[in-house]
């Protein structure tokens, strides 16, 4: 089978800046993903551009081998939280049922068949007691959760999420980590930008780089080097590079497969 | 009066008509409000001044689907215009929306007092189109607006699921294949035919209002999207009926100021007294909690 995403070449740009340039990355398959960058590095444009949403002025996307129109049921999106209005009237189950719309295709209702569906999507996440309330009663985390659920209802084979970490509460937090684990027990695979350099080893196994061009892309025990990431954010985030020498020494100590989550967190 | 509106022509067809024009305005409404294109409304509703007066002096004809159809033509020109300009200018989306709505209303203006100021025995009466002139209906008009809001309804009721993802999720509903592009062109479109339902009754300049005003007063009474149409068609109609009628009760009074003020009763009612969001509520919720914190 092909890889999930393979892109070739591709160039983004909006009106005339380029947002990303000349990208060539290849996903395999079963892989927790973790796309890296400082703000405006083009990470959400690099998901939107995949899913046929960013203006893409050269190169090509395949997932599992054919064009994203053709695959549109294998692949799940979870969008930015703060990209929609909350106050929207409408409650949790209803915006999880919304994962099922491409399956229902046109003018078709949902039915009880895309409820229970719902439901079950919501158990997964922890949240079946909350499906009747408003969004907006709903804090960051649980509407983070919501979302989830939602891309979890179009039951794809390749997830794309934008920032599922940002504003959430640790119960959230760790919900998430379970569920991109058992995701990936399920042989699915989830790519996720992430902007937290501290838990980005733990959470995920494969790493890409970005900053408007690709700086690295493969698995972190190659790619998280401090070196990779002066190159992505040019120097500057002395924080970071921090980060990376402690993972770097933790290395030397000792093969990542043996730490333990909780040793890491604490 | 109630049997009067069973009974006289006049009153039957300004009743039936300023209820089509607010159920169809009140639903199409929601949706505008949500996707926060209020001032879009704004804008078609004054661009269809100057397609009236063009349609009238090229046929010379002041027949209602004549009017209409120059009133819609302009209304998706004005609509295309806009979408060029913010995407070929750095102009902001409100701007733009401003620089279209006053181009197409001046001009607008200019043509009515062109068409007045040429004497033809036929201009009288374009001028109801700025303020509404419910009296003026005739049954030939209400059918006219009652197939085209049937015909808008219809789709609203079809695609109620497709709208609903558009207006909360515009990106996901495109990752999903449906264009988000072409549905958005399809719901201001059906607002179109929401405002040229309206040009009659309530006027161009009032009649972003109809579209606006039943939706935020809906909105404050439930979550639900579905219950807020309904909700938004009722208090559009009854605003349409009982302002309507109370202009017509008072010899040449225009329309669209009885059936706005109306309607704004509606809305600041809602506005204050809805149980969950209501202002009035929020102020006894605090004031009861600063006392239960005082008395601990
Ligand atoms: N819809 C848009 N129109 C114009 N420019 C955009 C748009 N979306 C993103 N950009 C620009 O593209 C660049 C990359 O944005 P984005 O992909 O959101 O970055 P990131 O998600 O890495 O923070 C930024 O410079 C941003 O300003
Ligand atoms: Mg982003």
């Amino acid at each position: 089978m092909s890889n999930p995403v393979e892109i070739r070449d591709l160039t983004v740009s909006y009106r005339d800046k380029p947002a990303l340039w000349d990208i060539d990355l290849s996903i395999p398959a079963g892989r927790l993903v973790a796309i890296i960058g400082p703000n405006g590095a083009g990470k959400s444009t690099l998901i939107k551009a995949v899913l046929g949403l960013a203006p893409v002025v050269a190169g090509t996307v395949s997932i599992f081998g054919a064009p994203y129109a053709e695959r549109r049921r294998m692949v799940g999106y979870v969008p930015q939280r703060s990209s929609v209005d909350w106050d929207f009237p409408t409650h949790a189950l209803d915006v999880v049922m919304m994962g099922a719309y491409g399956q229902l295709g046109w003018v078709k209702r949902p039915g009880k068949t895309q409820r229970e569906l719902a439901m079950r999507c919501l158990e997964q996440v922890g949240m079946a007691d909350l499906a009747d309330r408003q969004i907006s009663q709903l804090s960051g985390g649980q509407q983070q959760r919501v979302f989830l659920a939602r891309a979890l209802a179009q039951d794809a084979q390749l997830y794309f999420m934008d920032e599922p970490f940002v504003g959430v509460d640790a119960v959230t937090e760790r919900a998430i980590v379970n569920l991109l684990r058992d995701l990936r027990a399920r042989g699915k695979t989830v790519v996720c930008v992430h902007h937290d350099l501290d838990s980005a080893p733990e959470y995920f196994d494969w790493l890409a780089l970005l900053n408007v061009r690709l700086i690295a892309a493969g698995p972190f025990e190659i790619t998280f080097t401090s070196d990779n990431l002066r190159k992505t954010y040019g120097g500057t985030m002395g924080a970071a590079i921090r980060h990376i020498e402690h993972f770097e020494e933790d290395r030397r100590a000792g093969p990542m497969g043996l730490r333990s989550e909780d040793e890491v967190r604490c | 009066m109630l049997i009067e509106l069973f009974t006289d022509y006049t009153l039957r067809n300004v009743a039936l008509g300023s209820a089509l024009l607010g159920i169809v305005s009140g639903a199409l409404g929601c949706f505008a409000v949500l996707r926060r294109q209020g001032l879009l409304g704004d804008a078609l509703a004054h661009a269809a001044l100057p397609g009236i007066c063009v349609a009238f002096l090229l046929t010379g004809s002041k027949a209602p689907l004549v009017l209409l159809i120059g009133a819609a033509l302009a209304g998706w020109l004005a609509t295309l215009l806009l979408l060029t300009v913010v995407r070929e200018t750095r102009l902001s989306t409100d701007s733009a929306l401003a620089i279209v709505l006053s181009t197409f209303f001046g001009f607008g203006i200019v043509l009515l007092t062109f068409i007045s100021r040429s004497g033809s025995a036929n201009q009288a009466g374009l001028d109801k189109f700025l303020f509404g002139q419910a009296a003026t209906l005739v049954a030939e008009d209400v059918q006219t607006m009652g197939l085209l809001g049937a015909a808008a309804l219809l789709i609203l009721a079809a695609l109620h699921k497709e709208f609903k993802l558009l207006a909360f999720d515009a990106e996901f509903a495109a990752s999903l294949g449906f264009p988000a592009r072409g549905l958005s062109v399809l719901l201001t479109s059906l607002i179109v035919i929401a405002i040229v339902i309206g040009l009659q009754t309530v006027g161009v300049v009032l009649m972003a209002a109809m579209l606006v005003g039943p939706a935020v007063a809906a909105r404050q009474w439930t979550n639900r999207l579905g219950v807020m149409v309904m909700l938004a068609a009722v208090f559009g109609a009854a605003s349409g009926v009982s302002g309507a009628l109370i202009s017509v009760s008072e010899a040449n009074t225009p329309t669209g100021p009885v059936i706005i003020l109306s309607l704004t009763v509606i809305v600041l009612g809602s506005l204050f007294f809805a149980p969950a969001r209501g202002l009035v509520w929020d102020a006894i919720r605090r004031r009861q909690q600063r006392a239960e914190r005082l008395s601990d």
